[in-house]
């Protein structure tokens, strides 16, 4: 069935079942590839958007669970504070390797921040375990968290 | 990024190729070359073009999977061209192996931690070729000796004048190119941009979503399909319930391969419900009993018997037996997944005149060589629009999944995008191999080794993906770093038994030979320092007398890491070194093991002598990178078969490092002037030996089998 949901402010119609899950929705039926499939289980966190400002997995996230909800991406988050300072102190410091996960390690990060504006290493591994990295950029991960709070 | 293929044409096949790897100088027939300059501008290698608006367009030969090889190698063109990185923009390269040849592997493939090491040169010379015909137009237009003028930021100048790279383009490409073996290149003392931390070119679009990874290509008319692979190799699909999935909305089609069942629909919520719908039951095959206990127990049985000899100096038998101490040693390593962030998939449109393959792939002209096989295309028919990897390690130099995909769209109308979920790339990755190896040393009453055995048995990768460089049963990567330790020993034998495991694919993962050497070689050198009841520091620099620059890595990594200084009940250093990849590294890590016997890796120092370097930036991230992704198998990787099928499935039951879990890494650079060496699997090799190794220091007990068992640790 037709379901209306809002993503970064604008209003878009789906067509699909009940039960697709946002990740696929936003992927292949709006063409929003920012957002990543890792594993369709909730245990990377590469697919994390935030469902009115809640880091949330995509990949386990039924469309008909979004309800009038605001979805914000990793295409939009840049217009948030959180979101602008995180992706500045990402390049600053050079946090990206493959890249393929830092989507979901931002988006996370942006909704530790909302919450929690100056962090503490105990609260970044709270947040952030969920994020998988198999580059092994946990690291600079978590100075960029530091310096995008200072 | 953009794709080459798509705008590149005549320029492509134009270029020549010289040694059979670099194509350099302008090989365009004359009268093309108008053409040429109308459309493309100034383009005096496959490396370079610059357009008349200035535009320096630098084509990438290797793959970018996150080590930063594109940033590297733009560097590398950019300091001998003269222009600013803020100035370029890169282009994946097409499949083409005479003009994008890795000169160390003579093949278009990113491995071995090579791009550095074998661009080094042929990269700075098509810079510095590019940038000498730039400057002779510049003293053509001018008339003036091209002696008197400079190349700085995209432009020649005589200090008063000034003309940028655009306007000199069009007369340019009219010059003849000087060879590029001969051009000189900078002193090392004048780079201005190799050596600096620059910052990288691919990670501005990697924060925001924009990047395109393979799994992110969208083309019209594509389809999404979900895949179900035997989940016992050589197995195929029996009973499907087709219409089932075709009732799924969504789902356009289902389809039947050999290996496979794949869902193909709108949307992969629609494919994958749909494959779930299709309940598929397979015929499991020949390999529907292949154990993880009978796999060892074949390794073990064909370890007990000579191998091929990989090196055989001074006369063990007799050391051995002359010896005050003998030791004797087995050391396991397991089947590990490569488990890359992307999952696998490939997008690919096959038509009866040829097909386009849109992936990230370490090995294009590989990839595009087995498709155009299986299709029974000229290779020239079969485009592979290559993309950005998000994690390779190994596994993207397999072209397996792309026959897969290719398979499934032989029977699809129109473009598909075929996407593995978690499971099904976990369970069908083809596994760093399982080795099992014998060891055995003499040591003289001073606690000197005098004989050093090793024995390796294992699958070897070599022979299938290398065949030529398989000869005689010799594989040279089952045995680096065991046939050329490091250390002096007066007597070596180095020996290694092929044994295939039936029903497991293997392949290089991301550290290949050494991983599996260095942790063997250095924790059983431990256990040789501990039976000397020396220092494991002391014992080791005393037999490297020889080897001084692996001699100044052990030393700084130990005075970095405060080696010798007290540590609490239940911790311990551990310190490893290696020479791999033409590199030099040295690990100090620090344990603590608890009284249930789990381990947490405190902190761990890494000194590093990779000669000159290119990017310390990057040096320090693939130091890090290297180490975690190294550590991660050695306190949770393996991969176990039972009844032919994989038992691990995601990221519950094959565990990535965390966060919460990950040690400090502290990186210290030796400063060198000697040529680069390679960086993106050194760290990956050095770091379990170094963790086990403290783990033997805490606690008194050798860890020989990964990974690490934490009840074998118990109090």
């Amino acid at each position: 069935m037709a379901y209306s949901i809002k993503i970064n402010g604008t209003m878009h119609e789906v067509d699909v079942d009940a039960d697709t899950p946002l990740l696929w929705v936003l992927r292949d039926v709006l063409g929003m590839t920012g957002t990543k499939f890792g594993c369709g289980q909730a245990l990377c966190g590469a697919c994390t958007v935030h469902v009115d400002g809640a880091a949330t997995r995509s990949c386990i996230t039924t469309v008909d669970a979004i309800g009038d909800s605001a979805v914000t991406t990793i295409e939009a988050i840049g217009g948030t504070p959180q979101g602008k300072a995180l992706q500045q102190a990402w390049l600053a410091l050079e946090v990206v390797q493959c890249g393929y996960c830092q989507s979901g390690q931002i988006m996370s990060a942006a909704a530790l921040l909302q919450d929690t504006p100056k962090p503490t290493d105990d609260d970044i591994d709270a947040a952030m375990s969920g994020n998988v990295c198999r580059c092994g950029t946990y690291q600079r991960i978590r100075s960029a968290i530091h310096k995008a709070a200072a | 990024m953009s794709d080459g293929s798509h705008t590149r044409r005549g320029f492509l096949n134009a270029g020549a190729a010289v040694g059979g790897g670099l194509a350099l100088a302008i090989a365009l027939p004359p009268a093309l070359r108008p053409a040429l300059a109308a459309e493309a501008g100034f383009a005096p290698n496959a490396f370079i073009r610059i357009d008349r608006q200035g535009l320096v367009t630098l084509v990438m030969p290797m793959a970018e999977m996150g080590q930063g090889t594109y940033t590297a190698h733009a560097m590398l063109l950019a300091e001998e061209l003269e222009v600013g990185l803020d100035q370029v923009r890169l282009e994946h390269s097409p499949a083409n192996d005479a003009l994008y040849a890795n000169p160390m592997l003579h093949v278009q493939t990113t491995g071995l931690s090579s791009s550095v090491r074998a661009f080094w040169t042929p990269l700075r010379q098509a810079g510095a070729a590019a940038r000498l015909l730039l400057v002779a137009a510049a003293a053509k237009q001018w008339g003036v000796d091209p002696a008197t003028l400079k190349a700085r930021h995209g432009a020649v100048t005589d200090g008063k004048r000034s003309l940028g790279y655009g306007a000199l383009a069009d007369l340019a490409a009219t010059l003849q190119a000087p060879d590029p073996a001969t051009v000189a290149l900078k002193d090392p003392k004048d780079f201005t941009l190799i050596g600096t931390p620059a910052k990288r070119l691919d990670t501005p679009d990697k924060v925001n979503g924009k990047a395109e990874y393979g799994i992110d290509v969208r083309l019209p008319g594509m389809k999404v399909a979900a895949i179900a692979i035997s989940p016992v190799r050589g197995g195929s699909p029996k009973v499907v319930d087709e219409a089932a999935a075709l009732a799924v909305k969504g789902v356009r089609q289902v389809v039947k391969t050999d290996e496979a069942v794949a869902v193909v629909a709108d949307h992969l919520g629609a494919a994958k419900k749909g494959l779930e719908a299709a309940a598929v039951q397979w015929d499991d095959g020949p390999n529907a009993t292949v154990g993880s206990a009978d796999i060892v127990r074949a390794l073990e049985e064909e370890s007990k018997r000579p191998g091929v000899i990989a090196r055989n100096d001074g006369d063990v038998a007799e050391a051995l037996a002359g010896a005050a101490q003998r030791l004797e040693a087995i050391y396991q390593v397991p089947f590990l997944a490569h488990a890359a962030m992307e999952p696998m998939n490939c997008t690919v449109h096959v038509r009866k005149d040829g097909c386009d393959i849109w992936v990230g792939t370490q090995a294009p002209t590989l990839t595009q060589a087995v498709v155009a096989g299986l299709l029974g295309l000229p290779k020239e028919r079969v485009q592979v629009h290559n993309h950005l990897i998000g994690g390779g390690f190994g596994r993207r130099l397999e072209a397996d999944g792309t026959l897969t995909a290719v398979k499934v769209a032989q029977q699809v109308d129109g473009p598909v995008k075929v996407v593995w979920s978690r499971e099904e790339d976990i369970q069908h990755d083809m596994y760093r191999p399982y080795y099992y190896d014998r060891l055995s040393a003499g040591l003289d009453a001073q606690g000197r080794p005098v004989a050093w055995t090793h024995r390796i048995a294992g699958s070897s990768v070599v022979a299938r993906y290398i065949p030529p460089l398989f000869k005689d049963g010799y594989d040279f990567d089952a045995v680096e770093c065991a046939a050329e330790p490091p250390y002096a020993f007066p007597a070596i034998h180095v020996d290694y038994v092929r044994v295939e495991p039936q029903g497991v694919a293997t392949a290089f993962w991301r550290g290949v030979g050494p991983v599996h050497n260095v942790f063997v070689v250095e924790s059983f050198l431990d256990e040789l320092a501990a039976a000397a009841k020396q220092d494991p520091v002391a014992y080791r620099k005393a037999l490297l007398g020889h080897n001084p620059r692996a001699l100044a890595v052990l030393t700084l990594a130990a005075e970095k890491a405060g080696w010798g200084t007290p540590l609490p009940q239940g911790q311990g250093r551990g310190i490893s070194v290696q020479f791999a990849f033409g590199s030099y590294l040295s690990q100090v890590a620090e344990v603590e093991v608890a009284a249930d016997g789990s381990v947490r890796v405190r902190h761990i120092v890494c000194a590093v002598d990779c000669g000159l370097a290119v990017n310390p930036d990057t040096i320090e991230a693939q130091i890090q990178g290297g180490t975690l992704f190294g550590l991660t198998a050695a306190l949770h990787g393996a991969i176990t078969f039972k009844d032919g099928r994989v038992e691990q499935s995601n990221f519950d039951t094959y565990l990535p490092m965390r966060i919460d879990e990950v040690p400090v890494i502290e990186t210290h650079l030796v400063r060198s002037a000697e040529a680069p060496g390679g960086l993106g699997e050194a760290a990956t090799a050095i770091v379990s030996p170094a963790v086990t190794n403290a783990i033997f220091a805490a606690t008194g007990k050798r860890i020989r089998t990964l990974p690490i068992d934490p009840g074998q640790l118990k109090a």
